[in-house]
């Protein structure tokens, strides 16, 4: 009896100390980032850090403005969204309300194959496709741009947002849809005016994590965008991402300059960004539930 | 029972085995770390000298600056840079307790590429500098087909992307500001900008003379106005007749002492040297 009771107390103390660590370790990255990025602000103020429309950070004196690289995130974040939602939604909505058996369970595991497919590669096939197409398409005089960055991280959103929001339209109770049956409503009608506005909030966490997952992405959008840090100037143009600069220049720099500390900085910005992102959803998420 | 002892301790010793050989190697074993234009150098001589030493060499890319940087926090012994190390950087390194010292290995020419269709042949140093820091935009400006220019660059921890900006952009001169053009794409590689040209017409870009190939052209440039303009060969880069060229350089932590001795000496040796001109760079001892 004593011997089980201290098993299970064993096994208790094992799940609260993993509980404990994820948390411990998430605070303790922060903790850091917070540590090594605020150095920065000894020498650059907050504000001219974050509006500042120039990147020169070897230069001499260096100039640390993030402003173009926050635009540029947002932009290509903003353009892979515009794609990746009405698609995402669509196919979940085909996949949870329309598709028959088979199909659905072809469907599902093809998006879930589309998750594993590493960004390097997805990045080296929009780099020998979709760049040269942009290009004579669009006439600009170069394929690296924000939209092909757009393009690429809209495949990478497609998966989290077709599996997440096919599963909250999947638990909308079934009485929902035979009392709309019920009332003469076609199977469209049921679709968009019952099953839809009642897994809204679901839906709308799987686009917030979505985007969660676009706004961090780095390697694609590093190889596609061309990273030129000027303030942006459409989805045409080349942008550089908050993400490709931190990746592309820590290799550089020297701990303990001011480079390294401003790339710290730089993680701070992106951490809020996210942790806001993941925030909403979470509240949607939470909101579903009750 | 004592049999399946007996078992788990061979096995244990043979997993041991292979490392404690790894470790043994190891001792002998240096990390070459920096400039992406030097690392096929460097391995060239690397993979000459282990053929004839027990040592082990890994040499690994990620720029001058990132090699530089390697050196200054300790992860690497050797560090290969195509710029002279900055006083920032001596300075921080100091306050490490590692000292920087420099070998001037070979000389390197940095070529201008075009597309092979671009009509233009030749440019002045001036006329490179309008281009990368954007006051010239349209290729007619400078005699090419109507078109804008799109300015290709190395990123920022690139030795190479700051000998341009020193050498081409301010001409050496310490007090300007000239800076690459903030519309410039700052591409990862050198191959990377050697695959943009050969596939955009209306772009130009930079790379070390030893990726010259018939897929991008390269310019000849002149050092001023009216001079003649010199294409980028070696012969022209000893001659110094060519105006874009710089010294490759290695740096160790304080005098070299052991293996690391041992392989700077071997490069500049004459055998070393001759693995320079192999590699299409050009010797530093004729």
């Amino acid at each position: 009896m004593s011997n089980r009771r201290l098993k299970e107390k064993i096994v208790e103390a094992l799940v609260r100390a993993s509980g404990v660590a994820s948390i411990l370790i998430v605070s303790l990255i922060f903790v850091f980032l917070l540590k090594e990025g605020a150095r920065l602000f000894f020498t650059v103020r907050p504000a001219a850090f974050l509006t500042g429309t120039s990147w020169y950070p070897i230069s001499e004196p260096p100039d640390f403005g993030i402003l173009p690289l926050i635009l540029g995130s947002l932009l290509v974040t903003l353009g892979a969204a515009v794609i990746a939602i009405p698609l995402g939604i669509a196919a979940a909505v085909f996949i949870a309300e329309v598709a028959p058996g088979r199909v659905k369970e072809v469907l599902k595991s093809g998006i879930e194959l589309l998750a594993a497919i590493p960004s390097v590669v997805l990045g080296f096939i929009g780099m020998v496709t979709i760049v040269p197409w942009i290009k004579d398409t669009f006439h600009t005089p170069t394929g690296l741009t924000a939209f092909a960055g757009s393009i690429l991280l809209a495949f990478m959103a497609l998966p989290t947002i077709v599996s997440i929001a096919e599963d909250a339209l999947h638990s909308v109770p079934r009485a929902y849809k035979e009392g709309a049956y019920a009332l003469g409503a076609t199977h469209w009608q049921t679709i968009y005016r019952v099953v839809v506005p009642a897994a809204a909030s679901g839906i709308v966490a799987a686009v917030m994590l979505g985007i969660g997952r676009v706004i961090g992405e780095t390697m694609a959008v590093m190889m596609v965008t061309g990273n030129a840090a000027s303030m942006p100037r459409g989805l045409l143009a080349p942008v550089r991402t908050l993400t490709a600069t931190v990746a592309a220049e820590m290799g550089e720099t020297v701990q303990g300059s001011d480079h390294y500390f401003a790339l710290f900085a730089i993680g701070i910005v992106l951490f809020l960004i996210t942790f806001v992102i993941n925030m909403i959803a979470d509240i949607f998420l939470h909101r579903k539930r009750r | 029972m004592t049999k399946k002892m007996m078992a788990l301790l061979i096995a244990a010793a043979l997993c041991a085995w292979p490392v404690s050989q790894a470790q043994a190697a190891k001792k002998g074993s240096l990390q070459v770390k920096g400039s992406d234009t030097m690392v096929n150098l460097v391995q060239a001589w690397a993979e000459e000298y282990m053929a004839k030493n027990p040592s082990f060499i890994a040499v690994t890319g990620g720029g001058s600056g990132t090699g530089l940087a390697a050196l200054i926090n300790g992860t690497c012994d050797i560090a290969m840079s195509s710029r002279e190390i900055k006083a920032k950087e001596r300075a921080l390194a100091e306050a490490k307790g590692i000292y920087p010292k420099e070998f001037k290995v070979a000389l390197d020419g940095l070529a201008v590429i075009v597309h092979p269709d671009n009509p233009v042949t030749g440019l002045t140093t001036d006329q490179l500098a309008g281009i990368f820091t954007g006051r010239t935009r349209d290729w007619k400006e400078i005699g090419g087909n109507p078109g804008r220019i799109v300015i290709l660059s190395r990123e920022v921890n690139s030795g190479t992307h700051l000998y341009f900006k020193e050498h081409v952009l301010r001409k050496g001169d310490a007090s300007s500001r000239e800076e690459f053009s903030p519309d410039a794409l700052l591409l990862p590689s050198s191959q990377a900008i050697a695959d943009e040209v050969a596939q955009n017409k209306g772009a130009i870009g930079y790379y070390g003379m030893g990726y010259i190939s018939p897929r991008q052209k390269a310019l000849k440039v002149a050092p001023s106005e009216g001079a003649e303009a010199v294409a980028p060969t070696v012969d022209n880069v000893v001659s110094g007749a060519y105006p874009i060229s710089r010294p490759l350089f290695i740096y160790t932590n304080g005098k070299p002492e052991g293996d690391t001795k041992l392989f700077m000496d071997y490069i500049l040796s004459p055998e070393g040297q001759a693995v320079v001109e192999k590699i299409d760079f050009v010797p530093i001892v004729k």
